[in-house]
């Protein structure tokens, strides 16, 4: 069948679901099916609506620095044709060990190592266009860097993990790849490092990475190579092994770190009670009062916390969301029995009813992704 | 609602001297930055607090008045222009810098503190703000937050949507809504990018946490001249394509730099039918390398000369002209129109030629100032609203560029807003189905219609009408509008 063929299909089938009250569980590659408020609903043949077959690029001119992919395509064919021109996706989705389509990943709004310096994925996202639930298939934004024209509704799709209707396109800001990369690592504890990042950050460095774990700092540094050679003499810090320095960022940015355990023990882990904690922070927060180590990204930003049942090592219940409350952030419990807080940090109440009103609008059959971002919504 | 019951409900709730009420004193709020477009309020508020901003939405509410906010009024759609039977409510008195954190990078700021303050106020601990409208002498941040401003810096540091960490804001019932915050991520909906540059309709804000940037160690630019625009514009392509991210890439037509030259004196080669400025910044020896790799590039694409600046004053003197092309196209004509589209860069050749015929069809002079690296166009239209028909010619000339804009696969606004201005444009760009998702999200936040009324987002009935008007060639465009 041809694309738009595909499209006319998914077009049809949400109109008959929407007609029919017969709610729908968006579905790319399945890499993020555990990123969800609650389990929803079941994932039967009838219910998911699935939208790897949507796919291609549409459009890639490496002079405008604009990818433009159905919500289908595959990152690996998206990374490979920006590859080929030198180019790259600076936000670096994480793929979780498999190949996410662009339409989750933007879905979703995760981001990898390189957030802190170069941006989030919604400060990439340029255009979208959603299909709703009355089948109709509107486009927001656009393949310019600069648009204002309307209220930013591709912006909002971006981590609306499918709750206002299916992303099926989205256009996306691309950068050349840095010409030199380089990462060194520094010997110390989590709050020296914090701090270290925090100090770093302040000044016009190359970043492009700040991360520790298990008494080792972790500094990346990318962009012309004069530039990371003077950072690196400012710095210090031993240089890591080029090999050993792209695996631990991958480690990282595709959450497959040790501490993760991800993939066939994650069922595993849910047995076993084990969780797993991320807690998002103001980025000069000293070390959280919560016992275990954490493992620290985005210069200080991101934190992971693992609770083992067995060794009875780390934090218990919803320890961590109150820890992040009270230093300004929020927790999310990323895998295992989710408190009754709920697995995503609570909204606030003024969020949560505007968040209730746009989804009434949006969706008021509460067609897509019931349950995906909020109980009940 | 007359204007005395109103004035007094207000006054039950703000000193007197924060509620404008006489002519001479509403006078100064008839319009914003776009002078064409003018109507006096009804009534001025000025209040000093979050509190105080509280009770003016909330005796609004009440009252069922109209409510538009207002930053420093430099803007350039039109976004602040009063409405006849409502309040203006300015913030230009919630002007204070909250704190500045160094060592987080982070500025917290009340909406009426302006732009460049705030990179002043940072400046101390070596960082900065990096979006820098031209106006931002005088812009405010809650200006720039409703207008998602850009600058001449864009391309490398994003708009103003990519440096702002939060906001905190009221909707017209009165209820504090927090958005965004210190921390990377948050849950749920992104309603922080969704509020940011939606032009005082959706809440009003009363404070902004910025992010700070390190100032880069140096940073020059270079100058090139080239012989014909279309060859400036490849050069600009070509820039991107060699893998260069430039901190600035901006071009200016020779209409442009003959008007300011003589204004500035910022040494531009008159002969030249385009300039280009491309700034590197870093540290000295990145700048070094990204400043050979752009002469050489622009050696490649037949620049006619190139002059790269060998000291600060001289970087500044380079882009005073620059950040001076509007001003100068008021010292040059009597009254000059902007224009904002976005167009994908390689459609610069053919956008400009388009607009070169659009000249002759009109009888009117255009100069052109382009934030080339992002594609978008400032192209400024000169007439004399004094001199009957000049102004509606100009209109119509603004009109046709915006969609060719749309056509081209760009857009009618890059960084100035909707507003009043370009609210038919809006007809072109959208269909009624996109249209109607933005009306859904309007009312998400303000049930009511109070804010900012009229403006950023038509009414159906308001781009049927506009279709009806505006007819080409025969054919009815925006044909999935329901005519009544």
């Amino acid at each position: 069948m041809d694309v738009q063929g595909v499209l006319n299909e998914l077009r049809e089938r949400v109109v008959s679901a929407d007609q029919q009250r017969q709610p729908l569980r968006l579905r790319g590659a399945g890499t993020k099916d555990f990123y969800a408020q609650d389990a929803g609903i079941a994932a039967t043949d009838a219910n998911v609506l699935d939208l790897t077959l949507y796919r291609g690029i549409v459009d890639y001119e490496p002079s405008e620095l604009v990818v433009t992919a159905r919500c289908g395509t595959p990152l690996s064919e998206i990374e490979s044709a920006l590859a080929d021109r030198g180019q790259f996706l600076a936000f670096e989705p994480p793929a979780f060990g498999g190949d996410p389509t662009i339409g989750g990943i933007i879905a979703a709004g995760l981001s990898g190592p390189r957030r802190p310096y170069g941006g989030a994925a919604r400060d990439f996202v340029l255009g979208a266009t959603l299909l709703d639930a009355r089948g109709d298939v509107l486009r927001f934004g656009g393949q310019v860097m600069k648009n204002v024209a309307g209220f930013d509704v591709s912006r909002l799709l971006c981590g609306s993990l499918g709750i206002l209707g299916v992303i099926t396109e989205v256009s996306l800001k691309v950068l050349p790849r840095p010409r030199a990369e380089e990462t060194l690592r520094f010997e110390m504890p989590a709050r020296q490092a914090v701090e270290a990042f925090n100090r770093w950050s302040g000044q016009p460095l190359p970043l492009s990475g700040a991360a520790w774990w298990d008494g080792i700092a972790w500094v990346r540094l990318s962009g012309a190579a004069s530039a990371v050679r003077a950072a690196h003499e400012r710095l210090g810090g031993d240089r890591a092994d080029p090999t050993e320095a792209t695996q631990w960022w991958s480690s990282l940015r595709h959450c497959q770190h040790p501490i993760f355990q991800s993939g066939a023990s994650q069922a595993n882990d849910m047995t076993r009670g084990r969780t797993l904690w991320r807690l998002s922070l103001p980025d000069t927060t000293p070390p959280v009062d919560l016992p275990g180590e954490p493992l620290i990204d985005w210069g200080g930003a991101l934190r992971w916390y693992a609770f083992d049942p067995q060794s009875g090592a780390g934090p218990r219940g919803d320890e961590p969301r109150k820890a992040a409350s009270a230093a300004g952030g929020t927790a999310m419990c990323w895998l295992g029995p989710a408190p009754a807080s709920g697995r995503f940090h609570p909204l606030q109440p003024t969020v949560a009813t505007l968040t209730r009103r746009l989804k009434e609008r949006f969706d008021p059959h509460r067609t897509f992704n019931p349950g995906r971002m909020i109980a009940g919504l | 609602m007359n204007q005395s019951d109103v004035a007094a409900a207000l006054r039950q709730v703000l000193p007197d001297d924060c509620v404008l009420a006489r002519d001479e004193e509403l006078r100064p709020y008839e319009c914003d930055g776009l002078s064409v477009f003018r109507q006096k309020p009804m009534l001025v508020a000025l209040p000093r607090t979050e509190d105080e901003v509280r009770d003016v939405l909330v005796t609004c509410r009440r009252l069922e008045v109209p409510v538009v906010a207002r930053g420093a009024g430099t803007g350039l759609s039109g976004g602040s222009m009063p409405h006849e039977s409502g309040v203006l409510l300015s913030l230009a008195r919630l002007n204070r810098i909250v704190q500045i954190d160094p060592l987080a990078r982070t500025a917290r700021l009340q909406p009426g503190v302006r732009n460049l303050k705030v990179s002043e106020a940072a400046a101390p601990h070596g960082l900065y703000y990096a979006p820098d409208p031209s106006s931002q002498i005088a812009c405010s941040i809650g200006g720039n937050v409703a207008e998602n401003s850009g600058g001449v810096h864009c391309l490398k540091y994003g708009l103003t949507v990519h440096n702002v960490l939060a906001i905190r804001g009221l909707t017209i019932d009165g209820d504090l809504v927090e958005l965004g915050g210190g921390a990377g991520d948050h849950p749920g909906l992104d309603l922080l990018a969704l509020v940011i540059g939606s032009e005082g309709l959706l809440m009003v804000v009363t404070e902004v946490t910025v992010k700070l940037i390190p100032r880069p160690q140096l940073a020059r630019v270079v100058m090139a001249s080239f012989a014909d625009v279309q060859a400036a514009g490849n050069a600009v392509a070509a820039i991107i394509a060699a893998g260069i991210i430039p901190a600035g890439l901006e071009m200016m037509d020779r209409k442009a730099t003959v008007a300011v030259e003589p204004f500035v004196k910022a040494g531009y080669d008159l002969a030249a039918q385009a300039i280009l400025l491309a700034e590197a910044d870093g540290t000295p020896e990145e700048v070094a390398d990204q400043i050979a790799e752009i002469e050489k590039v622009l050696q490649a694409a037949g620049a006619t000369a190139m002059v790269v600046s060998s000291s600060e004053a001289e970087r500044l003197r380079f882009w005073s002209g620059r950040k001076n092309a509007f001003p100068a196209a008021g010292r040059v004509s009597p009254d000059y129109y902007c224009m904002d589209g976005t167009i994908p860069r390689k459609n610069l050749g053919p956008m400009l030629k388009a607009i070169e015929d659009m000249e002759a069809r009109y009888s009117l002079r255009c100069m052109n100032v382009f934030h080339a690296g992002d594609g978008n166009l400032h192209p400024l239209i000169l007439f004399d609203a004094n001199t009957p028909g000049e102004w509606e010619r100009a209109d119509r000339f603004g009109a046709e560029i915006l969609e060719l804009c749309v056509r081209l696969g760009g857009t009618i606004t890059g960084e100035h807003g909707v507003g009043i201005e370009k609210i038919n444009s809006m007809c072109v760009q959208f269909s009624a189905i996109e249209r109607d998702a933005f009306l859904k999200i309007k009312a998400a936040f303000d049930t009511t219609g109070l804010l900012n009324p009229g403006k950023a987002i038509p009414s159906l009935a308001r781009c049927a009408e506009y279709g009806k008007m505006h007819v080409h060639g025969g054919a009815l465009p925006y044909a999935d509008i329901p005519r009544f």
